[in-house]
């Protein structure tokens, strides 16, 4: 091991039933270096860091720390002691408590506290660290991001050598973002080696050493920030290559009828309280476009906002060209608007009803309170679109939650065509699913648009947006950033657009 | 094969709790003493006939239990938890009901105002009662046994205040059949009271959607909103309902003395209704339920009340045995248990196998 590595994973494995997590990763630390962990979701980012902080264990493979050699690590109480901290994106520190006694609780050692020297050393150390905030103020009268801090200023007490910060940022705004990242630079200064996982490119260019990148639970490689270009960054994530980019423009045939101009749904400076930046947008009858953009960009918040699902705080909203106002989901619904949404297991599925009642249940809600379907017209409507979309359950009395992922995904589906919308929006439909269900869903949509109905399709797989859209918006950084269409829908000018690099 | 099906469905059914329960209680009762199964018709104080005995007693105040079953199971289903105030609520409406019937004087000669208004009012009451208890829960999101515990707390010196402390006798005799016998006919009028509630909520889950939005709000919030579904309303509306069957039992419960007492009336009701509600197999954190073993489950818990006190338990030492079940429902619906005995199935049946 080299004199300024801190850590050294190699080779490391973990398999979960039926995935394979991480493949023969390997990953190291220098002292004093701020390490870029970038990924898609389910790259084994934070698998990686879970190995590494004793909360799964490793199936294959070696942890080498500085001085230490070889460590075996079982639990996160043996992490801390070898010094590897974690800063979570929500913060794991008790708001009741003041900003002393969260840097010091459970370290004690015997049942007493000195209460006046505890105050003294996390003021000395506030300082040290440039906190602003004082030892004996409540954790949570303070600043989310002077909370993360604390939490940092904690982690670095515990004599720690390897800090990781996993995604710190999201809940920050921009200042705050600064403050934090002035942290950070102390502490590399002071030789502690950072492990940063975030998904905001721009943070990453502005503070790390070091990318590494992951995609598939596979090493893709680790660069310096110099070598790796924005674009090459996103193509890594994405996993293609730059050259290799095939034109695979769908030859859907689109909707032709005399309304085909007729714009179904426009917004006008539409803001939710979702933290995106306000965004125009439109869609005309029978057009599949899409949001694209990296993960936490802002693409399902601004779909969100489109369906009501935030609360909308600002901009106007016309379906058909007539001003509506749309607060509440059902108001959506009611103008024909449907949301499939990104998180089937939170938002999508009613896991303990039926897979009848869940595909009844928009159309019910829309038909009225008082007016119920019949047994018949209910099983009628679930045993059509069982069939329809080749669902595979049982029966349809079956749970919905003893589906697998795919079916679930078919399941809310027919809930939403089931009330014929005119404008469908799609969430990540085909977000772990598999690759038969995939394609299924991406032809049924373009089949959908051509017989009018009009489309928003969002998928982190830049192909299958390629595929179905015709016109993409593209986001970085909650902010809309750019419109593709035609000649300009390629993978090459997808990733420069959602970069930033306009000279590509 | 198919007899192993058969067995699997009725073990399966949520029926089959509550309805074991009620054959072993009959067994022990009449191995104990088969005289309880034993019926004769009296004559009440008021010198009508009326059915006696042990079963009538379990039909009478089951059915009590039972109306409020119903609401339980609403509350329970869309919260996820259970509303602990309803005896102190029963004290209250019942005490508007007197205030009403009586008006504020404490021995009237006639009732002041006919029986129905009187009624109403406590229908009224009771519902302002589940709309606080659903708007604390609903739109300020306090846990429902924490914003119902207020009322639990309160509701009885409320009741105490509308009557100025007073205990007024209804003086028409009328009033008494609601929670007695109607002259000529020897069934409790709570059985039929009782009928009519499940025919109005049976008619109620068949003409509405309450149920499947119940069970959406109650099994994923989130999802049932992105549906078009008010979740804040359907959970104000379950407190709201089980309000009017406080009502129902305040009337029942009045109407048996002619008068209240306002520190003993439906005192810790409000468990056996929760305990109704979990003996009919129906997960107290919400979700989906099923209101017909809910009630069935009322009849089993005034069968073990019976059944203890002709064991010759005294009253205050009723709850220690009542805990007892408890501890066993509960338990027995463990996850952790549940999945053992899954297990446990599991490796019975290649050996059964084996052994055909």
């Amino acid at each position: 091991m080299e004199e300024s590595r801190v850590l050294e994973m190699r080779g490391i494995c973990k398999e979960f039933p039926g995935v394979k997590a991480l493949q023969n990763v390997d990953f190291s630390l220098n002292k004093g270096e701020i390490h870029a962990l970038m990924g898609e979701n389910g790259a084994g980012k934070s698998t990686l860091i879970k190995v590494l902080t004793g909360v799964y264990s490793k199936d294959a493979g070696t942890i080498s720390l500085q001085g230490q050699g070889e460590v075996q690590i079982h639990s996160p109480q043996d992490a801390q002691k070898l010094g590897i901290s974690t800063v979570y994106q929500e913060i794991t520190l008790c708001p009741n408590l003041t900003v002393a006694e969260n840097m010091f609780i459970g370290r004690g050692e015997g049942a007493f506290t000195n209460w006046k020297e505890m105050n003294k050393e996390s003021e000395l150390l506030l300082q040290k660290l440039d906190i602003p905030a004082k030892a004996t103020q409540q954790l949570g009268s303070c600043s989310i991001a002077v909370q993360q801090m604390v939490a940092i200023a904690r982690a670095v007490d515990m004599d720690c050598k390897v800090l990781i910060l996993d995604e710190p940022t999201s809940s920050l705004d921009e200042q705050e973002v600064e403050k934090l990242f002035g942290l950070m630079r102390d502490l590399k200064a002071m030789g502690v080696g950072i492990i940063f996982v975030t998904h905001f490119l721009d943070q990453v260019y502005e503070v790390c050493d070091k990318i590494t990148v992951l995609r598939d639970g596979q090493l893709v490689g680790e660069y310096e920030i110099k070598d790796l270009p924005r674009v090459q960054l996103v193509a890594k994530m994405l996993g293609k290559e730059m050259d290799d980019l095939s034109d695979i423009k769908g030859e859907e045939g689109a909707y032709s009828g005399d309304d085909k101009d007729e714009k179904v749904f426009e917004a006008e400076q539409l803001q939710s309280n979702a933290g995106i930046k306000p965004f125009d947008f439109y869609i005309k009858k029978g057009e599949v476009n899409g949001f694209t953009g990296l993960l936490g960009s802002g693409r399902s918040e601004c779909v969100r906002a489109i369906f009501g699902a935030d609360r909308v705080i600002n901009g106007s909203v016309k379906v058909r060209g007539q001003k509506v106002k749309i607060n509440k989901p059902i108001d959506a619904m009611k103008k024909g608007i449907a949301y499939l949404p990104e998180d089937r297991k939170i938002d999508g599925i009613i896991g303990d009803l039926s897979v009848r009642d869940n595909i009844i249940l928009a159309y019910q809600v829309l038909t009225g309170f008082f007016k119920p379907f019949s047994k018949r017209q209910a099983n009628e409507f679930a045993d059509e679109y069982i069939k329809k979309l080749n669902i595979k359950t049982a029966s349809a009395d079956t749970p919905i939650k003893s589906l697998s992922g795919g079916n679930q995904q078919k399941v809310i589906l027919a809930r939403w065509l089931l009330m014929h919308p005119e404008y469908l929006i799609l969430d990540e439909p085909t977000r772990g699913i598999d690759v038969g269900t995939k394609v299924d869903i991406q032809k049924l949509v373009l089949e959908l648009a051509k017989e009018g109905m009009s489309v928003t399709f969002i998928s982190s797989e830049t192909d299958e947006m390629l595929r179905t859209c015709s016109r993409l918006v593209v986001m970085r950084d909650r902010k809309v950033v750019g419109e593709l269409s035609g000649e300009d829908l390629t993978q090459s000018k997808i990733m420069s657009t959602i970069a930033g690099e306009s000279n590509v | 094969m198919k007899n192993q099906n058969i067995l699997k469905r009725i073990v399966g059914n949520q029926l089959f709790i509550p309805v074991i329960a009620l054959l072993i209680l009959a067994l022990i009762n009449l191995i104990n003493d088969p005289s309880f199964f034993k019926i004769t018709l009296v004559t009440n104080n008021a010198g009508n006939p009326m059915l006696s005995g042990s079963l009538i007693t379990i039909l009478d105040f089951g059915s009590e239990l039972g109306i409020l079953a119903i609401g339980m199971t609403l509350v329970t289903a869309a919260s996820g938890g259970q509303d602990i105030s309803v005896g102190a609520t029963i004290a209250i409406a019942g005490s508007a009901m007197l205030r009403i019937l009586c008006g504020g004087v404490a021995r009237p000669e006639t009732i002041q105002a006919p029986i129905i208004v009187a009624f109403l009012v406590a229908c009224l009451v009771g519902m302002a009662c589940g709309l606080f208890n659903g708007s604390l829960v609903a739109i300020f999101k306090i846990q429902p046994m924490i914003a119902t515990l207020i009322l639990f707390t309160a509701g009885r010196s409320i009741a105490a205040w509308i009557n100025h402390n007073e205990l007024p006798i209804v003086p028409d005799p009328k009033f008494s059949y609601f929670g007695g016998v109607i002259p000529g006919i020897p069934i409790p009028t709570t059985v039929f009271i009782m009928i009519a509630c499940i025919i109005v909520i049976a008619l109620v889950l068949k003409f509405t959607n309450l149920g499947l939005y119940t069970q959406a709000v109650g099994i994923n919030e989130k999802s049932a909103r992105l549906n078009g579904i008010n979740p804040t309303a359907i959970k104000i509306l379950s407190f709201v309902i089980l309000g009017l069957c406080v009502a129902v039992a305040a009337l029942i419960k009045v109407s048996r003395l002619s008068t209240i007492n306002y520190s003993v009336i439906a005192k810790d009701i409000e468990m056996d209704a929760i305990l109704a509600v979990a003996l009919g197999g129906n997960a107290l954190s919400g979700g989906k339920f099923n209101m017909w073993a809910s009630i069935l489950g009322a009849y089993v818990i005034q069968f073990l009340t019976t059944t203890l006190y002709k064991f010759d338990v005294q009253s205050d030492a009723l709850a220690a045995y009542k805990a007892v079940v408890v501890i066993i429902l509960v338990v027995f619906s463990a996850p952790t248990v549940r999945e053992g005995t899954s297990k446990f199935f599991k490796k019975l049946t290649p050996a059964r196998k084996e052994a055909a």
